[in-house]
């Protein structure tokens, strides 16, 4: 604050609450929505004011069964799965590569950074088709592999552990060979102690990125208990005739937001300082 | 840059890179190569067989009118949630700068959509404003604003937008606040002893030294809505009403799935990795510049 001024310092905090007020209105809306029954969501305009069913709504499309809800206690469990699994996955494959890349001499080196390096050009969306066909071919629709292993590989991630090994001092290297340590040990021992906070911002990322995947999910998964959760509420809200429960879609959509939006709160600092770092 | 000191083996480097080289092989460049034959290729109609057909399926895509106006809506669409979603981060940020009390609180309040799946974005705001049970569609009802995002394009363009736009605040909110806080204080207290009220300050000083976050955070953008805004419109209008809302993304999810015309498919893929590439490089000749002042 370079010089004090009420009157904008005022106009500060009224335009900041109402940013949060309207980022947060429809959090608000969809909470009061799954604590009510579908006659009340129905009710137009619906109250604004929870409703009485909280525990119902929850332990119904938790449960699952009925026609228009799926398990969802079934879909949280894939889509935990599939978080984690790119995020620990994407992690250790990258820094294995990223490793090889900086501490070792090799014929090619630069070739395989290179080829590391182009996947940052080809999100799956530009090419659905073709590795849907290549999925399909090895056998892995609707299972957990084919829904991991092709969002594993990384650039991002394999750049931000080359980044930060080139910042690592050339003496440590120097000590732990004096020292009579091998590459694996030194790995080991020093390069990973080293790099836990880079890992633990990188694993918030990897995490929300996992959980929210949606287009992959939709086009390899055709049975209802392989769907994540971001894909199942898309299966719920109703075409045609039937009538989408809303209390119910809402009920899902909150816990879907739940776990990543924990994990963003409760761990804000590396959650910042993955998002920078990852773009740089 | 190179480390100095290395460590010798032969066969070890390539063991630590063998999985995420076979990754990469067999679920990207495997994938991206096919997508370039097949682009080049028509099929039967019963994919048995196909043929070479040239530059056909891209001459094809080009005469059409339906996919040059999807590269317009595309466009559009994308220079509204880049640009919307800009001013409003820019002006959340610079507030959220200036304030001392409560600034953490703001944060916290501001960055937890990022969390928040597109799909399931998608999903609220069609709530809130679909047709018969939505509120906010209700109040747009009782204000005599006819107001039907199912049958209406325009609105339908509204709806995804404000979606898309809703999800992407927190991430740019991050990198402007970052961005201002990087600016060196001194010049800002020069300028405010010469006189210089807080909006010449923001005119003069501040945003001229943002413009390489700007820039970043445009290019960006752009990348997001093009690509990751599928879901958003997956979830509310599926490309609808007519082909209002029919971005390029979901045409080629159309072409190869609900289509099943591979060819045209590839040749759509190809097409949108020529954009990737452009927009990629774009932003690393940038991106140097994005900390630097």
């Amino acid at each position: 604050m370079v010089e004090r001024r009420p009157l904008l310092d005022l106009v500060s905090h009224l335009t900041l609450i109402l940013g949060v007020a309207v980022i947060a209105f429809p959090l608000y809306v969809a909470f009061v929505a799954s604590t009510q029954t579908a006659q009340e969501v129905a009710r137009a305009p619906m109250s604004l004011v929870p409703g009485a069913h909280f525990l119902d709504n929850y332990w119904a499309v938790l449960k699952g069964g009925a026609i228009n809800t799926p398990p969802v206690g079934r879909m949280l469990w894939i889509s935990t799965f599939m978080a984690l699994a790119i995020a620990i996955g994407k992690i250790v494959i990258s820094m294995l590569s990223a490793f090889a890349v900086v501490y070792f001499r090799f014929p090619f080196r630069m070739l395989c950074f290179w080829m590391i390096f182009v996947t940052l050009m080809l999100p799956v969306e530009v090419r659905i088709a073709p590795t849907y066909a290549v999925v399909a071919d090895l056998g892995m629709l609707n299972s957990y592999a084919g829904l991991t292993l092709p969002l594993i590989a990384s650039a991002t991630a394999t750049f931000l552990f080359r980044q930060f090994f080139l910042t690592v001092p050339d003496e440590l290297v120097e000590a732990a060979r004096i020292d009579g340590a091998g590459p694996m040990r030194f790995f080991k021992d020093i390069l990973l102690p080293l790099s836990r906070t880079s890992i633990a911002a990188l694993f918030v990322i990897q995490f929300i990125y996992g959980w929210n995947q949606y287009l992959w999910p939709l086009i390899i998964t055709t049975h209802e208990n392989m769907y994540p959760v971001v894909v199942g509420i898309r299966r719920m809200i109703a075409g045609g005739d039937s009538v989408t429960e809303w209390n119910l879609v809402m009920a899902t959509a909150m816990l879907a937001m739940l776990p990543p939006a924990a994990v963003v709160i409760l761990m804000q600092k590396w959650f910042v300082k993955g998002l920078v770092d990852s773009e740089k | 840059m190179e480390k100095r000191v290395v460590f010798r083996h032969r066969s070890l480097p390539w063991l630590l890179l063998a999985p995420q080289l076979a990754i990469t092989l067999v679920f990207f460049f495997w994938p991206a190569g096919q997508a370039m034959w097949q682009s080049f290729r028509l099929e039967d109609p019963f994919g048995l067989s196909s043929q070479f057909a040239g530059l056909d399926n891209f001459a094809d895509l080009f005469s059409s009118a339906d996919y040059l106006g999807s590269f317009r809506t595309t466009l559009w669409f994308s220079a509204l949630v880049a640009c919307g979603g800009l001013a409003i981060s820019l002006l959340l940020a610079v507030m959220a700068d200036r304030v001392v009390r409560g600034a953490g609180i703001y944060k916290t309040l501001l960055i937890w959509p990022y969390a928040v799946a597109a799909a399931v974005a998608g999903v609220l705001w069609l709530f809130l404003f679909s047709p018969s049970v939505g509120i906010l569609a209700v109040y747009l009802a009782q204000l005599g604003l006819d107001w039907n995002p199912r049958l209406d394009g325009a609105d339908a363009m509204a709806l995804v937008v404000f979606a898309s736009i809703w999800k992407q605040v927190s991430y740019n909110f991050l990198f402007f606040l970052a961005g201002l806080q990087s600016i060196p204080r001194s010049l800002i207290e020069a300028a405010a002893i010469d006189g210089a009220g807080p909006f010449r300050r923001f005119r003069t000083i501040v945003f001229p030294l943002l413009s390489p976050t700007t820039f970043f955070l445009l290019v960006i953008n752009f990348i997001y809505a093009f690509f990751d805004t599928f879901a958003v419109i997956d979830v509310v209008t599926q490309g609808g009403p007519g082909h209002a809302t029919d971005i390029l993304v979901y045409k080629v999810y159309n072409a190869g799935f609900k289509g099943l015309d591979l060819g045209a498919s590839a040749a759509q893929s190809v097409i949108l990795m020529l954009i990737v590439i452009g927009l990629t490089a774009l932003q690393f000749r940038y991106v140097d510049r994005k900390v630097n002042y």
